[in-house]
């Protein structure tokens, strides 16, 4: 017995109930996939709970345990913990504990705000060198390379004695110039490899605009690298603004970072002072690596996300 | 006979974080000393998973979960790690597709197939090197001493996977897996590799797998079939009688979608509605229930079991069919076209009740013009695109400060043919004949160095980009890659309203209107807008390509490889929406494909290029029933078909060695290299287009058939023009 070809279109396709491509039954939306992968990692999690507490302690912390950090009192130098002073008193009589959420709020600030500076630049420069190349590549790139072969260290010193300290908006500028360097690369590499993919063929085909090309294709589908790459930038920026101010080059009086405080507080490190130091060298550590889990993480359901495409 | 592979009630299982995809179920097989055993399958099946499992190569979270693999008795799912390195390698050998990942770069060949030696044979690093050197010579390295010093980069992909089969053969193995051993192949290669296993086996005496996913590979190397679907075996049968008496509606189904070369266009394809299961969850009775028509409740909670039919053909189905579905194809006399070297022309028999074709009005009715360029097809208002011999070079550049242009790839050399209104041109050709580069031109995506395309008598290559952009939404393009060729961070109805948003066609509403009714014309539901690519198959990925193509209502869409990503079930769905569509908005399609049926489905008219040339165009049944250039010939010859019985009777290898460089072609004919008939005059000449019947023409000094005029005093002497059907 044969079958026709007729008779099996009657059977197969009897009516119009069911699209004839077939329903939709590929795996959820994406970022729920991200998220699920994101809660998964444990470090992660741990990671941003570490962040979100700092930014509670740096920010809503003042709030509740109000502490005088605008006068000196050496009567109370050195105080150890006690009921007044949760962490005991610096060499100038300052509350431990609420100079560490002073310096906190410092680092969070410059950190988010100089990686904010450094990817905007960074991806705007990446995805134009990549998407042009040729004269204009080069030229970009060569830039980048000129920069990075200029010790950033070097540069905010100088411009912190020469325009005599620094403060948050103004260290936040300078190291967000010196840091697009990294991203810029990055989303250059990306829109390399995305710009000869078959969709933005499709939309050159449509007759797209290159502005089209980097807002609707090239950025959104760099941005994967970019975020990631912001959790390491204020990491990074954290640190470095740690290193400025454990070499006296930090941010001016009134303001303070980690940094400032672990300088002062090395001279004291033989005295049994332990709250001077201890404290805030956890908390800078605590920082830097929380930052750093959360940026392996994303960088895994990045991946994940290609993965399951 | 003992059987050297003899595979128990395996299962394999999956791992993923969340699920568990049961990738094989359940299946069994053996496979005898000096067989073939063909396992087909769509991607997913659990075909490679198979091979994988006697191998033990699974990957991460993969693992045998029960059932037993024998090897010559001896059970392989028993042995220790260390143990089953010994057999790997040594007693079963893998060959995989991708024969460029698969070799180490920096090692030369040689050293690559002495390891192997040294690892299971206790020899000399000279005795391994000489082994080595015969089983080079052995899958046809001529000098394969020298060849021993190569480095995988230095050699061709065809060359890339003898030494793969090489490597696999040095320790004379019971069992070679040959894991979709020719995929990334061009067919004429393909041929070449698959005539080569064919032989060594039969040379060796080895037992082979033969994992693939084409029909027709199937068809002409296996002797026994077995079809997978879904991880289960669904029908196992000696190859002739499983492609004319298979049993279970699967099998029927899978091979009735394939565009056969002798397929009547008018007629639809068969398609397998739907897509195949979720493995994390298969439904509960038979696999294949939720597409098959004839499934009955039964089938939705009873599996059936794989029950003999007869002694040796085996199916596992409620509701059995008996034998293939009845398509009507064209006359092709009984025989099988004729291969290079037929002197006598199968001419003149255009296709007995074949329906009349927009090609075959334009073809016949019309005036042929012989243009100094080729052929130009109909006249006035039927020449909607004209490409005028283009020319595309890429330059090769060396140095890296002054990048020097040193020579320059001969992408596309000097192509010229018309497309009518509503007509569909098929473009064929092996990789790296210059078919892609040449849709990239005609889109605009490439700019052409010499020669234009005009749509409607403007002259599209020499327009500034704003006045390009209103040509544009004119002249599209669908591609290959169903992945790449849409915007993951996209929703679909952001995809879809991109082309309008940019051209600035329409208010919002209207634009949704749009959308929503393209969504219906290409077959997925309305809801799809709301989704991102990701949550799509591969098929309806395409179904999505295809759509955004008809937003701006094209003119003319350039297909791009359309279906070759997707699997034969699908493929014929995509196929048969891209003809409807054609007919309800009257759109000329311009198909470019490596599969000669596929096009020949598609198009009303074929162009057959080579090395960056177009050296024949004509109607389907021109190409196919009368080729005229060895070439074309020759590569009809190796298409694999469906079809046991011509399969086997195709002997020879069609084409024979390797693509020259596209850097420095041959001169005169570039095909002269690896033509059967070349003869001085084709290096010192280029040959000219000639008509051989009317729309038929052809590039060749020594053609397989006479040139409808003569006046070439070569082909004269041969004999006299043959009649002109049709006109």
């Amino acid at each position: 017995m044969t079958v026709s070809i007729g008779e099996i279109y009657e059977e197969v396709q009897p009516s119009d109930v069911a699209p004839e491509g077939g329903q939709i039954h590929g795996p959820r939306a994406g970022w729920k996939l991200a998220l699920s992968s994101f809660v998964e990692n444990r470090l992660a999690v741990a990671g941003a709970g570490i962040v979100v507490f700092f930014i509670l302690f740096s920010f809503v912390g003042p709030l509740i345990y109000h502490t005088n950090q605008n006068s000196t009192n050496p009567i109370n130098a050195f105080l150890p913990p006690s009921g007044a002073h949760l962490l005991g008193t610096d060499s100038n009589g300052f509350d431990e504990l609420g100079r560490m959420m002073k310096g906190g709020q410092a680092a969070l600030e410059i950190g988010f705000f100089a990686s904010l500076i450094a990817t905007v630049i960074g991806t705007l420069v990446g995805a134009v060198a990549g998407l042009l190349g040729g004269v204009v590549d080069a030229f970009l790139m060569r830039i980048v390379d000129v920069m990075l072969s200029i010790p950033l260290l070097f540069v905010i010193l100088i411009v912190g004695d020469r325009y005599n300290g620094a403060t948050v908006f103004s260290l936040s500028i300078i190291i967000g110039i010196f840091s697009w360097l990294v991203s810029a690369r990055l989303v250059r590499g990306e829109v390399l490899s995305l710009r000869v993919r078959d969709f933005v063929f499709a939309s050159r085909t449509m007759g797209a605009s290159r502005r089209h090309l980097i807002y609707k294709h090239l950025i959104p589908n760099a941005l994967g690298v970019v975020i990631v790459n912001i959790t390491f930038q204020v990491a990074d920026t954290i640190n470095l603004l740690a290193i400025l101010g454990f070499l006296g080059y930090g941010l001016n009086y009134p303001q303070v970072s980690w940094g400032d405080m672990l300088s002062n507080a090395l001279n004291y490190l033989s005295d049994g002072y332990w709250w001077v130091v201890y404290p805030v060298g956890v908390c800078l550590v605590l920082v830097v690596m929380a930052f750093n889990f959360i940026g392996d993480a994303l960088r895994d359901t990045v991946d994940v996300r290609l993965r399951r495409r | 006979m003992e059987p050297v592979l003899e595979i128990n009630d395996l299962s394999t299982h999956i791992q993923l974080s969340r699920s568990v995809v049961q990738a094989v179920g359940n299946i069994s097989m053996s496979i005898a000393p000096g067989e073939t055993l063909g396992l087909v399958g769509e991607s997913g099946c659990g075909k490679s998973m198979t091979g994988l499992s006697i191998m033990r190569l699974l990957p991460n979270g993969g693992k045998v979960v029960g059932g037993s693999i024998k090897l010559s008795g001896v059970e392989l799912t028993k042995l220790s790690d260390a143990d089953i390195r010994d057999v790997r390698g040594n007693e079963v050998a893998m060959i995989f597709q991708d024969s460029l990942t698969s070799l180490n770069p920096t090692m030369n060949i040689g050293r690559q197939i002495a390891e192997q030696v040294r690892k299971h044979r206790h020899v000399s690093r000279a005795e391994a090197l000489e082994r080595a050197a015969e089983a080079l010579s052995i899958v046809g390295f001529p000098n394969s001493k020298e060849r021993l010093d190569n480095f995988p980069h230095q050699l061709s992909g065809g060359q890339r996977q003898r030494v793969m089969i090489a490597i696999a053969l040095s320790c004379d193995p019971k069992l070679l897996i040959a894991d979709e051993p020719t995929t990334a192949l061009d067919v004429t290669i393909q041929a070449q590799i698959l005539g080569l296993l064919d032989d060594l086996k039969q040379r060796l005496g080895m037992a082979v797998l033969l994992v693939t996913h084409d029909m027709g590979v199937v068809a002409g190397r296996a002797d026994r079939v077995n079809v997978m679907y879904a991880g289960r075996i669904v029908e196992s049968a000696p190859t002739t009688e499983l492609f004319t008496h298979m049993h279970h509606p699967y099998t029927q189904a899978l091979l009735g979608s394939i565009p056969l070369l002798t397929q009547n266009r008018s007629e639809r394809l068969f398609s397998i509605p739907g897509i195949p299961p979720d493995l994390t969850d298969p439904p509960p009775g038979c696999r294949f229930a939720p597409r098959c028509s004839r499934a009955t409740d039964q089938c939705r909670t009873e599996e059936p079991a794989l029950e003999p039919a007869t002694n040796d053909h085996h199916f596992a189905c409620w509701h059995p069919v008996d034998g293939p579905i009845v398509r009507t194809t064209i006359a092709v006399n009984g025989t099988a076209p004729a291969p290079a070297g037929a002197g006598e022309a199968e001419h003149s028999d255009a296709a007995p009740g074949a329906p009349e074709t927009v090609a075959a009005r334009n073809g016949s009715a019309a005036e042929p013009a012989f243009g100094a360029r080729g052929w130009q097809s109909g006249e006035g208002d039927d020449r909607l695109l004209v490409v005028d011999d283009v020319v595309r070079e890429y330059p090769v550049t060396s140095g890296v400060i002054l990048q020097r242009k040193v020579a320059s790839v001969k992408a596309v050399s000097g192509v010229s043919f018309t497309v009518g209104r509503g007509e569909t041109f098929g473009l064929v050709g092996e990789s790296g004949c210059g078919k892609t580069t040449l849709g990239k031109v005609i889109v605009g995506l490439e700019k052409a160095d010499k020669g234009q395309v005009a749509l409607r008598g403007t002259n599209v290559t020499g327009l500034r980009d704003r006045q390009l952009r209103r040509f544009r939404k004119d002249l599209q393009m669908m591609f290959q890659d169903p992945i790449a060729s849409l915007d993951p961070r996209m929703r679909v109805g952001a995809i879809l309203r991109e082309p309008m948003k940019i051209q600035g066609i329409g208010t919002k509403r209207q634009q949704d209107k749009v959308i929503a009714d393209l969504l219906g014309e290409v077959g997925l539901p309305a809801n799809a807008v709301e989704r991102f690519p990701h949550e799509f198959s591969g098929g309806q990925r395409q179904r999505i390509g295809l759509a955004r193509a008809l937003t701006l209502n094209p003119q003319v869409i350039v297909a791009d490889e359309p279906v070759s990503a997707l699997d034969v079930s699908i493929r014929s769905q995509v196929l048969n929406l891209m003809k409807r569509l054609q007919e309800t908005h009257g759109i000329t399609y311009i198909v470019i494909s490596h599969d000669l049926a596929v096009v020949k489905f598609l198009a009303d008219r074929i162009g057959v290029m080579y090395l960056g040339k177009l050296v024949e165009m004509g109607t389907g049944e021109d190409i196919y029933l009368r080729p005229v250039h060895h070439y074309t010939a020759g590569l009809i010859a190796t298409v694999p078909e469906p079809d046991p019985m011509r399969e086997k009777s195709k002997s020879e290898v069609g084409i024979k060695g390797e693509l020259p460089s596209p850097v420095t072609p041959p001169s005169g004919c570039r095909f002269r290299t690896r033509c059967p008939a070349a003869q001085q005059i084709c290096a010192e000449e280029e040959p000219p287009f000639r008509p051989f019947h009317p729309g038929h023409v052809a590039a060749c000094h020594f053609p397989l058939q006479q040139p409808i005029d003569g006046g070439d005093p070569l082909a004269a002497q041969a004999g006299t023009a043959p009649t002109i059907a049709g006109s």
